[in-house]
């Protein structure tokens, strides 16, 4: 079992590396494939973000992406809305959740194909 | 001399009062959705943050990228506390996966040039949209 969570691990961290998305794969693999319970593999996902994370902002701090200018508009409602959801997410019911989780994969998807076909027809970024 | 900081600020001080006013609120309400996606999935933050960036806030890609990730960091140590004091770790499966992330990040982050490639891109948008539906019916 170890090598198969660290084989869902790779392909989540691939994806997510290359900007994609990776929890978003990550965790229907855990779910649909390996079993585990949708509010554990949601908890594995947000946690297995964060060291590589911690690192690349690290960097893009460094390298001057990141802009502050407004940040806290975002991050600040954000962060109340999280914890929130948090607790919503931990006293839903299993399956609920998955089923929502199932479409909001689907609504991502189509979000991201028909954006795809846009950015083509407008003549790429 | 203007340091880069000054000069940022002065992008956005050009425009009207309105205009910025209005800026502010849809990344408040894009924040806000970002938090409640986030918290709520436990994943899908950065899908809509690098969008609402790029276009609320005029950022480059990498610019958008960079400070998605100032925003998702900080929204996924929190909601990992509450989903951790719920109940719902397993260590068992937190290191390998964790591992593998870890290496697999690494890879990705090498691979990035895939990331222009509509064909990967439509590939992994499929494969999602297939999950979903599984995890539905």
């Amino acid at each position: 079992m170890w090598i198969l969570f660290f084989l869902s691990g790779i392909a989540g961290g691939i994806l997510g590396g290359m900007g994609m998305g990776g929890g978003t794969l990550l965790i229907p693999i855990l779910t649909v494939f390996l079993a585990v319970p949708q509010k554990t593999a949601q908890c594995i996902n947000l946690l297995s973000f964060i060291p590589m994370s911690v690192i690349a902002l690290y960097l893009h701090v460094k390298n001057g992406l990141v802009e502050k200018h407004n940040l806290l508009y975002t991050l600040l409602p954000a962060l109340f809305l999280a914890v929130g959801a948090s607790f919503l997410a931990v006293f839903s019911p299993p399956e609920l959740l998955r089923k929502l989780f199932g479409g909001f994969l689907i609504a991502l998807a189509l979000f991201g194909i028909v954006t795809g076909f846009l950015q083509e027809k407008v003549g790429g970024r | 001399m203007k340091n880069t900081a000054q000069l940022k600020d002065a992008k956005y001080k050009i425009e009207s009062k309105p205009k910025r006013s209005l800026r502010k609120f849809f990344l408040s309400l894009g924040g806000a959705a970002i938090g409640f996606i986030n918290g709520y999935f436990g994943a899908g933050g950065g899908m809509l943050a690098v969008p609402l960036l790029k276009h609320a806030s005029k950022l480059s890609i990498k610019q958008a990228h960079a400070t998605a990730i100032a925003v998702i960091l900080p929204l996924s140590v929190v909601s990992s506390i509450v989903y951790v004091k719920s109940g719902a770790f397993d260590s068992n499966i937190f290191s390998p996966v964790l591992i593998g992330t870890i290496i697999g990040g690494v890879i990705g982050a090498l691979l990035l040039n895939v990331l222009q490639n509509k064909i990967i891109s439509t590939i992994f948008y499929l494969v999602m949209l297939i999950a979903g539906v599984r995890l539905m019916i």
